[in-house]
């Protein structure tokens, strides 16, 4: 059977998983197959560094516990990471393998054994002795779980501070649930409470508690806060009903809060993973027609070949350079979207840029709009603190402090373009980085 | 955390888990860089007169992409000065003190020469001495090793001469190339030995080039027989550390040798009555970072099953291993196949066709697939089918015992000896 075989029809579309978990005969053979190489090209692939040969070795040996610790132990979102991963271009791209025959399925190992780990409720880490040093962490997505994980085990009384109801961040509320169910993520917030971090939830800094009041009350603080919404695509017609943030969108899907229809035709902007995301919960949403629109070209799109090519297996179409102009409608809801072609040109630095060809529109008649061109940033709550910010990019050096000493940072609001990717396994190491610098920071100031 | 320490007749060990004298215990950089990964013990590459060795010298057997599954061995004891050996033996001592560290020794079979060298090296702090009675190759050729270990009498002789100045605990490393290997165990024993290792190499000469005809490894165009290790030999061995454990004359702890790679094969040898397991094979293999996974895989091994301790472990199958006199006639078991996960590869039915006892039929579905069906009142319970079986669960040997009394062979001749003389 393929393993990329959809499978499962006993569960409802929004459900059925993109990949089907590797049986234990699968799991035993793929995991004899590694070469156990030394200094392995797959674990300095990965951002967090996982042990890979010795994961894989542990499954050949039925240690499965002791494999799901040297997992977790690099990656306090390995379950996770599991699953949504770019394999092909981490781990599994870098196999050795790769050059004369086929790489070792690592994602699908790792995700056979974080899943034992998982259906056991297996503990595997406990909390360090206390060093009566008290860190707060804004924000309990991958980066502020990793660091409260990391923080928590050097033996530091963490308190995370979330807006939502539930820890997790995009992993519980922002990747489509047939990638990533709830679960999952939620199992590994259960890990990191376990180990006595306090999670605060539903509170909003800037709003509901000040800022600075948590940098003086606490021995050091992570910023992990994540991006915000969808911006505006800033054309007439937004206000209209039928157009949706992508992440909102993807959020009431997951949380099974989403009723009634997109309609018969969804048309999302944008090429990023989330775009595929929004576009393929439409598709399992019942929509008969979805398609991405992107200013630029398949090559520039964000979204990982792998995902590209599953969003066109599950019936999305793709059209390229066109830039939305206005979105039409009629009594309060979307009708259609005027899209202008475009062309590529050069901008001051020499750089391509999409330029509108004149006298181009055209019209799709569509039901919805879905807007998936990033994430805004949310740092304002930090401007009376004296944070240096970077167009909205919170500023650190290698070890993951801000220009304030003891105000630390990771995840999506540290992330730059060009630097490196947004990837929860990236926000994962990032949170690892913090802990760490934190730690010698409070040990440095206890001696 | 379990408790993995063990304690060789006086050589305490942190985990039972110990390098073989071989090529990876040949240097002091070798043996701290093992002791860096975790080992818990080492066993110094034998130290004598310093040898040549040739050139190459070992071969490996693959089996269906499974490399090393065995290995042949032309390389002899050290080839290094003794003064540099024992300089660097203290050195690594004195960076880990909490370790084994067991020292191989081999000399001309002459009393003075022991003397000699057992009295230099436990001066440098070693906490034990292993004598080497099992070198199949080369050394045999001079008199020494298993030349040495295959004759009851000199192993005797000789571990009395060692005997008789060594101030630490000896243990006397067996060969397998005997008929019985109780006999010269308990000739080490009766020689003062204070526990037993085995198995050394066994005599093999691992593969001819087909191309070039020339036995390998090849020296030369030529080949000699050399030393066998490796996952291969490790049922030779654990029959060997068995028949020993359960044993009265062999009343010593035995250090076990052969094929370990993993903590379930260190779990099986402890269970036949090993207190400690000793590797080269899988280390020349993959490294010393194996270790790793003995250690945690052993300790949750003993924690899911609530065993405080690894020396809990020691012999607790011995009891079990007995002779096939002994064995009961009246127990019964049947194959049953889980249609569920059967895959339909058809090698049981061949296997119990041509093999065994003909008692799978392969019935046509209405599908077009064919079902595997076991007629269990032939089926003898040979376990064929289960062997061949590529699917883990997919064929059990299922009890269907009668409920007749247990009865072995021994017991029915002795019934029927008692019915003759009636």
């Amino acid at each position: 059977m393929n393993a990329d075989a959809p499978v499962g029809d006993e569960i409802d579309s929004l459900h059925r998983m993109v990949y089907r978990p590797i049986s234990q005969f699968e799991a035993l053979q793929e995991a004899n197959r590694c070469l156990y190489c030394y200094d392995a090209p797959c674990t300095k692939a990965c951002p967090t560094h996982i042990d890979v040969p010795a994961f894989i070795r542990k499954i050949t040996t039925k240690n499965l516990q002791g494999s799901a610790r040297v997992i977790m132990e690099a990656n306090p979102v390995g379950a996770s990471c599991a699953r949504v991963c770019p394999t092909e271009q981490l781990c599994e791209g870098a196999c050795v393998l790769q050059k004369n025959a086929v790489p070792i399925r690592i994602g699908d190992l790792q995700r056979y054994v974080t899943d034992f780990a998982r259906d056991r409720d297996l503990t595997l880490f406990s909390p360090g002795p206390s060093s009566g040093k008290r860190v707060a962490i804004l924000g309990g997505g991958p980066a502020g779980l990793s660091a409260a994980r990391e923080l928590a085990r050097f033996g530091h009384t963490v308190t995370i501070y979330e807006q939502k109801p539930h820890l997790g961040g995009l992993d519980t509320y922002g990747i489509v649930p047939f990638r990533l169910p709830v679960d999952i993520s939620l199992w590994e917030v259960e890990q990191v409470r376990k180990l006595g971090v306090e999670m605060v939830t539903g509170v909003r800094v800037g709003q509901d508690v000040d800022f600075n009041h948590i940098v003086n009350s606490f021995d050091a603080v992570v910023l992990a806060v994540g991006m915000g919404t969808v911006p505006k695509l800033n054309i007439p017609g937004e206000e209209l009903e039928g157009v949706w943030d992508a992440l909102a969108l993807i959020e009431q899907v997951k949380s099974g809060l989403f009723k009634g229809s997109l309609g018969e035709h969804v048309v999302v902007i944008g090429a990023g993973n989330t775009a595929i995301d929004a576009a393929t919960s439409a598709c399992r949403l019942g929509v008969p027609e979805v398609e991405i629109y992107y200013r630029r070209t398949q090559r520039e799109m964000t979204a990982y070949p792998s995902e590209f090519n599953f969003a066109k297996q599950e019936g999305v179409g793709f059209h390229w350079l066109s830039l939305p102009k206005q979105i039409l409608g009629q009594g309060g809801r979307v009708t259609g979207i005027e899209f202008l072609k475009a062309r590529f040109a050069e901008d001051n630095n020499g750089r391509p840029v999409p330029v509108p060809i004149l006298g181009s529109e055209f019209v799709v008649p569509t039901d919805g709009v879905i807007r998936a061109i990033g994430q805004s940033r949310v740092t304002e709550f930090l401007q009376s603190s004296g944070i240096k910010t970077e167009h909205g990019v919170i500023s650190v050096n290698s070890n993951g402090q801000t220009s304030h000493p003891k105000v630390f940072a990771a995840g999506d609001c540290i992330f730059a373009k060009g630097h490196s990717e947004a990837m929860v396994v990236e926000a994962a190491q990032q949170g690892k980085i913090a802990a760490a610098s934190i730690h010698r920071f409070l040990s440095e100031k206890n001696g | 955390m379990a408790d993995l320490s063990v304690n060789v007749a006086g050589i305490h060990s942190p985990n039972p888990f110990w390098l073989a004298s071989a090529p990876p215990t040949n240097s002091g950089y070798q043996v701290m860089r093992a002791f860096e990964a975790g080992w818990g013990g080492a066993v110094w590459k034998t130290l004598g007169d310093p040898i040549v060795n040739v050139s190459s010298r070992f071969a490996g057997l693959n089996w269906k992409g499974s490399q090393m599954v065995g290995i042949s061995n032309l390389e002899l004891i050290t080839d290094r000065p003794l003064a540099d050996n024992l300089r660097e033996i203290r050195e690594v001592k004195r960076a880990f003190p909490d370790r084994a560290l067991i020292v191989s020794l081999m000399v001309d079979p002459v009393r003075e020469q022991w003397h000699e060298i057992v009295k230099q090296v436990q001066d440098v702090g070693v906490d034990g001495l292993e004598l080497n009675f099992g070198c199949p190759h080369g050394m045999a050729e001079r008199g020494m090793g298993s030349a040495v270990g295959q004759v009851p009498e000199y192993v005797q002789q000789n571990t009395e001469w060692v005997m008789e100045v060594a101030q630490v605990p000896v243990l006397v490393k067996l060969t397998p190339n005997v008929t019985d290997i109780r006999y010269t165990a308990r000739a080490a024993v009766k020689g003062g030995a204070n526990a037993v290792s085995m198995i050394n190499t066994i005599n093999s000469l691992i593969g001819v080039d087909i191309n070039t005809w020339s036995p390998t490894p090849s020296v030369d165009i030529m080949g000699a027989h050399g030393g066998y290790s490796g996952p291969a030999v490790k049922p030779i061995a654990l029959h060997m550390v068995s028949e020993c454990a359960r044993d009265p004359h062999v009343n010593v702890p035995i250090s076990g040798i052969g094929g370990v790679s993993t903590w379930q094969d260190a779990v099986e040898y402890l269970l036949l009555g090993a207190t400690s397991v000793q590797v080269c094979t899988a280390v020349m293999n993959h490294g010393f970072r194996i270790v790793e996974d003995m250690i945690d895989g052993l300790n949750n091994y003993l924690e899911a099953r609530g065993i405080a301790a690894v020396t809990d472990l020691i012999g607790k199958s011995v009891p079990r291993v007995t002779d096939w006199g002994r064995l009961n006639l009246n127990y019964q078991v049947a194959a049953r196949i889980d249609q569920e996960v059967c895959i339909q590869c058809n090698k049981c039915y061949i296997a119990c066709e041509e093999t065994a006892h003909q008692c799978i039929d392969q019935v046509p579905q209405a599908n077009g697939k064919t079902m595997l069906v076991v007629d269990e009142e032939e089926c003898v319970g040979c376990n064929l089918c289960a062997m061949v079986c590529p699917v883990e669960g997919c064929i059990t040997m299922t009890d269907v015992s009668t409920g007749v009394a247990s009865m072995s062979w021994q017991q029915r001749q002795a019934q029927t000896w008692t019915d003759v003389s009636l």
